[in-house]
Formats: C-alpha cells, sequence, structure tokens
C-alpha cells in the first residue's frame, strides 16, 4: 500500500481535474465528485497508515522514488515522496478534517453560481498540501508550499465581486461618533494574504540555497545526516530563514496579519485553509527539518519566543473583537503560537506541538464550521452583537460548538486539555527560555478561555438581539453532521492519543523514529501541579467572561465608557496600520519620487536635453544657409584663400 | 621709365582685389558679373607678366584660354541673369533667396 501514496495527492488532483474540465456541466455533482476524491484519498491514507503500524519502528520511513525532475550539475531534485510517521499523522488530518470540511461546503455553498470552482480549487488546494506534506526534498515540498500558498489566494477570493460590511465596533451607539463602517473587499484580502506569504518564501528560497550550498542537496535524507555537522551560523541562518517562511505561511508576528483579512473568503475556507492544514505547513517544516533547528539554539530560541509572543498578542487581540470569525481567526494565530513554543524547544515538545495540532484542527474547524452555520442562519451576518439567544434556535450548532469551546480552554480530559498541557510542561521542563515562554502560555490559556467563553456567550445564550424578520434556524444535516463528527473528535482525540503506553503516551511513541526521543520527563506530581495552575487561570478567564458577558450586564455601556481603552483592542492593536505605513505608504512616497524626480526629470530631462543639444546645434549651423548668394560667394572666397595659403606655407 | 614685372603684377592684384570686393559688396547681378570679368582680366595680367619674365609662351596661350572661357561664361550668365529677370523683375542678388534654411 505504501508503493501507492502517490494516489494521495493525485486524486484530488484529478478531482480538480474534472471539476475544472466538467464542472460546469456537472455543477450540482462538483460538490460530490470532489469529496469523493478526498475521502478517497483519505481512505488511501487510513490503509497506509495501518501497514505503517504493522511495521517494527525502525523500518517506518518509507520513500516511494519518483520522476527524476531536475539534473544539473551536482543538483538531483526527484519526485519523492517520504511515508513515515510524521507525514502520516499530517495525511490523515488533512484528508480527514478536508472530507469532512468538503461534506460541509455542499451544503454551505449549495447555491453559489460557482461552486464548481470553488471545489476545483478546494481540491488543488488538499493536492498541494499533500505534496508539501509527502515530500522528500525541499524543492518538492517548496511546489507544495506555493500551491497551497495559491489555493489560498484564489480561495480568500472567490467571492470577489461581492461586498462585505462589518460595522465599526462602537456601532452607531455612540453620539456624534462618526459612522466608520468600512467593506472589506476579498481581492484585497486575498493580495494581502498572497504577500505575505510570498514575503516567507523568499525565507524558503534563500534557505533552500543555502542549503545546496553548504551541503550539496536538497534531499531530506542528505541534508539531516549532515546537519549536526554543519557550523552554527549557518545552521542558524538556515533555520531563521525557514522559520521567516513559517511565519508567513502560519501566521506568527511580524507575517501574521493576512490571516484576519482571510475571513473574506468562504466559512469552509477559512476551516480548512487556516485553520486545520495551510497554516499549520508551517508547524510541520519546523518538525520535519527539527535536525536543522536543534543545531542552534538561537533559532530554537527564537521560535519559542516569537510563537509565545504571538500567542499572547492575538490572545489580546481577539478580546476586541465583534466579528466572528475575526475572533476565530486570531484564535488560531493564538493556537499556533503554542504549537510553534511545542516545536520550539528540543525532542521534549515535539510530541506535544504536533498533538495541539491535531487537536486544533478539529476543535478549530469545528468552530468555523459552527459560525458558518451560525452566519447561514443570520443572513450572512458576523457581528456577534446581533446574535444572542441561539442556543433554542440552533442546538446542534449550540452543543457541538460548547465541546469545542471545552477544547480550546482547556478543561481537564477534552483533546485541548492534553495537548496544551504538553506544550506548556515540555516548554517548563526545558527550562530557561521555555519557563518564560510557560508563564507567557500560561497567561495566553486565561485570555483564551476569556474570549472564547465570550464568543459563546455572546451567541448562544442571553436574550435575543437578532433584527426583526430574521428566523435563525439549525442547518441542514450535510452541515451538522462534520459538526458533531469533529466535537466528537476534538472530545476524545487528545485522551485517545495519548493514553500511557509506556512514556509519553501512544503519540508521542508513535513519532519517535522521526522525531527523537526526549529525556526523561519531570515528576509526574510536578506535571499534575503545572496542569493545575494552567487549568485554574483558564477557570478565571472563564468566570471573568461569564461574570461580563454571562449574566444581565449591560456590557455595551460598560464598553461605550471605557471606549478610550477599547479602541485600541477593537482596531486590532493598530499593527496594520503600521505595517501599511511602511509598505503603502513609503512605497508610494517612493513611487512617486522615482516618478517624478527621477524618471520625468531626470531620465526625460537627459534624453530631452541630449534631443534639444542636436537640435540647438541644429539651429546654429541653419544660419550659415540664409540664401544669400553674397554670403556664399564669402564663403567661397574663405575656402581659396585657405587653400593658397596652405599651398604657399606647406611645411 | 623701365617698370619691372613687380608693378604689373602689383597692378593684377590691386585689380583682382577690386573685383572681389565688387563681387561680395555690389547688389546689382550685372556688376557682380563685370567684377567677375575684372578678376579674370587680372589673372590674364598676370600670366603675361609671368610669360614675359620666363620667356616662355605659356602664359600668353593661357591667356587666349582664359579670354575664350570669359566670354562663353558672359554669354550663359547673361542668358540665366535674363531669365531670371522675366521671373522675378529684379536682378538684385539678395533676391535669389530660396536656399534660405
Amino acid at each position: 500500500m505504501t508503493r501507492l501514496i502517490w494516489l494521495l495527492p493525485v486524486l484530488p488532483l484529478a478531482g480538480f481535474a474534472v471539476n475544472v474540465l466538467l464542472g460546469q456541466r456537472l455543477r450540482a455533482l462538483a460538490g460530490w465528485i470532489a469529496t469523493l476524491a478526498v475521502a478517497a484519498a483519505f481512505a488511501v491514507a487510513v490503509a497506509a497508515f495501518f501497514e505503517l503500524l504493522s511495521l517494527p519502528g525502525e523500518q517506518r520511513t518509507q520513500i516511494l522514488r519518483g520522476y527524476d525532475w531536475i539534473t544539473s550539475g551536482d543538483l538531483r531534485v526527484a519526485f519523492d515522496l517520504r511515508w513515515d510517521p510524521l507525514s502520516a499523522v499530517m495525511a490523515l488530518v488533512v484528508t480527514g478534517v478536508s472530507s469532512l470540511i468538503h461534506l460541509y461546503s455542499i451544503g454551505y455553498m449549495g447555491h453559489d453560481e460557482r461552486r464548481e470552482t470553488f471545489f476545483a480549487w478546494l481540491n488543488l488546494f488538499v493536492a498541494s498540501m499533500l505534496v508539501l506534506v509527502l515530500a522528500q526534498n525541499f524543492l518538492v515540498m517548496f511546489v507544495g508550499w506555493e500551491g497551497v500558498g495559491l489555493c489560498s489566494y484564489l480561495l480568500i477570493g472567490f467571492w470577489f465581486n461581492r461586498r462585505l460590511l462589518v460595522v465599526n465596533p462602537l456601532g452607531r451607539l455612540v453620539e456624534g461618533e462618526p459612522d466608520d463602517t468600512h467593506e472589506v473587499w476579498a481581492p484585497p484580502a486575498a493580495k494581502k494574504a498572497f504577500l505575505a506569504n510570498r514575503i516567507g518564501d523568499v525565507g524558503f528560497l534563500l534557505a533552500m540555497f543555502l542549503i545546496f550550498a553548504t551541503v550539496g542537496s536538497l534531499d531530506f535524507d542528505d541534508v539531516f545526516g549532515k546537519a549536526s555537522g554543519l557550523a552554527a551560523g549557518t545552521a542558524t541562518a538556515i533555520a531563521l530563514l525557514l522559520f521567516l517562511a513559517c511565519t508567513g505561511k502560519s501566521a506568527q508576528f511580524p507575517l501574521y496579519v493576512w490571516l484576519p483579512d482571510a475571513m473574506a473568503g468562504p466559512t469552509p475556507v477559512s476551516a480548512l485553509i487556516h485553520a486545520a492544514t495551510m497554516v499549520t505547513a508551517g508547524v510541520f517544516l519546523v518538525a520535519r527539518t527539527h535536525v536543522i533547528f536543534e543545531a542552534s539554539g538561537t533559532a530554537q530560541t527564537v521560535v519559542a519566543v516569537v510563537g509565545a509572543g504571538t500567542a499572547l498578542l492575538a490572545a489580546v487581540i481577539a478580546i476586541g473583537q465583534d466579528d466572528i470569525k475575526k475572533i476565530l481567526a486570531y484564535s488560531t494565530v493564538s493556537q499556533l503560537g503554542y504549537m510553534f513554543i511545542g516545536v520550539a524547544l528540543g525532542p521534549i515538545g515535539y510530541a506535544a506541538g504536533l498533538l495541539h495540532l491535531v487537536t486544533h484542527a478539529f476543535f478549530k474547524a469545528q468552530l468555523f464550521l459552527g459560525a458558518g452555520s451560525v452566519m447561514h442562519a443570520n443572513d450572512e451576518d458576523t457581528d456577534i452583537k446581533h446574535f444572542g439567544g441561539l442556543r433554542a434556535a440552533m442546538p446542534i450548532t449550540f452543543l457541538t460548538t460548547l465541546v469545542s469551546w471545552a477544547a480550546i480552554i482547556g478543561v481537564p480530559l477534552t483533546g485541548g486539555f492534553y495537548s496544551k498541557d504538553q506544550v506548556l510542561a515540555a516548554a517548563f521542563e526545558h527550562g530557561g527560555i521555555g519557563r518564560l515562554a510557560w508563564v507567557v502560555g500560561v497567561l495566553t490559556a486565561g485570555l483564551t478561555a476569556f474570549y472564547m467563553s465570550r464568543y459563546v456567550f455572546l451567541t448562544f445564550l442571553g436574550e435575543r438581539r437578532w433584527p426583526e424578520g430574521r428566523h435563525p434556524h439549525e442547518s441542514p444535516p450535510l452541515m451538522t453532521l462534520p459538526l458533531i463528527v469533529l466535537a466528537v473528535l476534538a472530545l476524545v482525540a487528545g485522551f485517545a492519543l495519548t493514553t500511557f503506553t509506556g512514556e509519553g503516551g501512544r503519540f508521542q511513541n508513535f513519532l519517535e523514529p522521526v522525531l527523537g526521543a526526549p529525556e526523561a520527563h519531570g515528576s509526574l506530581t510536578g506535571a499534575f501541579w503545572l496542569s493545575a495552575v494552567a487549568t485554574l487561570v483558564a477557570a478565571a478567564g472563564a468566570v471573568g467572561a461569564w461574570l461580563l458577558y454571562g449574566r444581565r450586564f449591560d456590557w455595551l455601556a460598560l464598553r461605550r465608557r471605557y471606549a478610550g481603552a477599547w479602541r485600541p483592542l477593537a482596531d486590532r492593536l493598530y499593527v496594520d496600520q503600521v505595517y501599511e505605513f511602511f509598505t503603502v505608504t513609503l512605497g508610494r512616497a517612493l513611487a512617486a519620487f522615482l516618478a517624478r524626480t527621477v524618471d520625468q526629470r531626470g531620465i526625460d530631462g537627459a534624453v530631452n536635453g541630449l534631443a534639444e543639444l542636436v537640435g540647438s546645434g541644429a539651429r546654429s549651423g541653419r544660419r550659415l544657409q540664409s540664401g544669400l548668394v553674397r554670403s556664399y560667394a564669402l564663403g567661397v572666397l574663405g575656402g581659396a584663400v585657405l587653400i593658397v595659403a596652405f599651398l604657399v606655407f606647406r611645411p | 621709365m623701365r617698370v619691372g614685372p613687380g608693378a604689373y603684377l602689383l597692378v593684377s592684384a590691386v585689380l583682382f582685389a577690386i573685383g572681389v570686393a565688387g563681387v561680395l559688396i555690389r547688389r546689382n547681378a550685372i556688376v557682380v558679373f563685370m567684377c567677375v570679368e575684372l578678376m579674370l582680366n587680372a589673372v590674364n595680367l598676370s600670366f603675361i607678366t609671368f610669360a614675359k619674365t620666363n620667356g616662355a609662351l605659356d602664359g600668353q596661350v593661357l591667356a587666349f584660354f582664359v579670354m575664350v572661357v570669359a566670354a562663353a561664361e558672359v554669354v550663359v550668365g547673361l542668358g540665366i541673369l535674363v531669365s531670371i529677370f522675366r521671373k522675378r523683375s529684379s536682378i538684385s542678388v539678395d533676391d535669389v533667396n530660396l536656399l534660405k534654411g
């Protein structure tokens, strides 16, 4: 079966081809074709996974040699695929969650007139992601990397001809406040995503150049074999460049700004690409190239600091958002930060970070699909101020969201509890910068609990705030079934994957051949106290949210009173504005300078000046042509004199 | 009184210079032609002078050539002048400035 893993990217690619070529005629079936393609890929992945399990640990790396793509001098790149525990986990998550989201999309996009294109691109995305995950060398991985970036752009901008309204945080409730409703177009968001990703891609490319220059090959086995022998400076440079790519793809500081804007795309896109799969590519990259990162303590520290910092920053901003999708977007950025903390600090945390990747995929996808369900029932409104009391109207959506809420804030025994705690415990045990990351992580957990509880309270509980004429209702089974499946997975995944069969649990053991074993764990009681602290902080956050939003409390009045403090939070701490200044404003100034001063005055001046020179020369010369016969006669005389003089005075 | 060949050459030079000046300064085309004749005759004079001083006949023969050519040139030149006059009713040299650029 492992010989057939090439089917994994090819099946969704086939779905893409069918939908592109025949989609317009098969529009009603487009969704089913796409879902079938991905579900088939999932089946292949499951079969290959079980085959992997039947092998002893050391043999769990299978390489499928493929078509020789580039042979040029020392560079040999082939479409080789790698099937090992890490790629198996990723492939299962990608195909599994994708299948559920494809199914959901059939219902969600059921009336869209371009849905065959949507499903085509969704399939292309899955194919690219699988190429990324299964690659055996950097260049093929980069193909997948770029592919998912492209599909992200296409899908975010899918509704390029629609205008989406976002109301300002204070609404029109404050007297005299200007009505700054701003319209979010999809195209700028799509471009922003692509550009931010592109900056990261430069890092990836430079890293590849550096790797090839120092190691002479781009194949993973070759590179990782020689990685520990690299000079510390080189390893640091490569690792940091790769991490730059991660900040772009996985939305960490400084390149996270595209993710909240990406919410302009359809909700299934947000669920799949910007929660469960594409954004996890960065975490996967660090895990896959962990040997390089281990060769550079500096790089590891940078990853940990950036991860922790981003987690905190995003959680703070999430508190101030009223758009439900934006809350979830910032939550994703924050949780990705946790994952990076996990994979930053060496073997002790790889499994934890990846476990969080898996559980997060489940509960975040569920949260997004649930949000889509809420939007579907509320005329595509995303403003949390217009919801409230939806529990009665949408019980399934409510219950599944509640499960994911429990998972994300880390209610004991749910998926998120296990993964988050493992990440934080690993960080704490690592010591040094890990302790700092632990503190930040715990703080962020409290904030996470706060804003997620706020989300649940304001959307589903309390009094109804939706306008007249709206009749929210539960979504059809095609949409609620994935919600239920994902909620169940979010609930049990953590427990199921880490039930102890030996040190560290099943998940960790499975990944060991790839990621190495951590040194001995700390004491179990130590772990218990760390867990307890984190859980208490989270509980405090949830209680805080309940005090503010869970009871009959006029939080709007409170917000109005403290508008000065609220504004920066709602305005996303002005990070976008700063970027806009440095890129757009300065860029325009530079362009204006170059266009006017350099081009118009400088270059055109030089060229025109040259022409002017010739012209004035001609004008002066023209005066010889007076038409006056007598001047010509004078000329003849002058010439004759010269000739005679020459003849007479010849040296 | 005997004058040496120098005097003849001087006269020739003076005549030539007067002819040149006339060609450059006068506006009447007929006067210009007359000055050209003056120049040609000045040159004739110097040819004869040198023939005499060298004791050869070459200069005298050349003088004959020059006179023939001058006659032919006058015919042609006056022909051109007449046709220009018929067109423009002016024989001022300054009026033929069509080539003014």
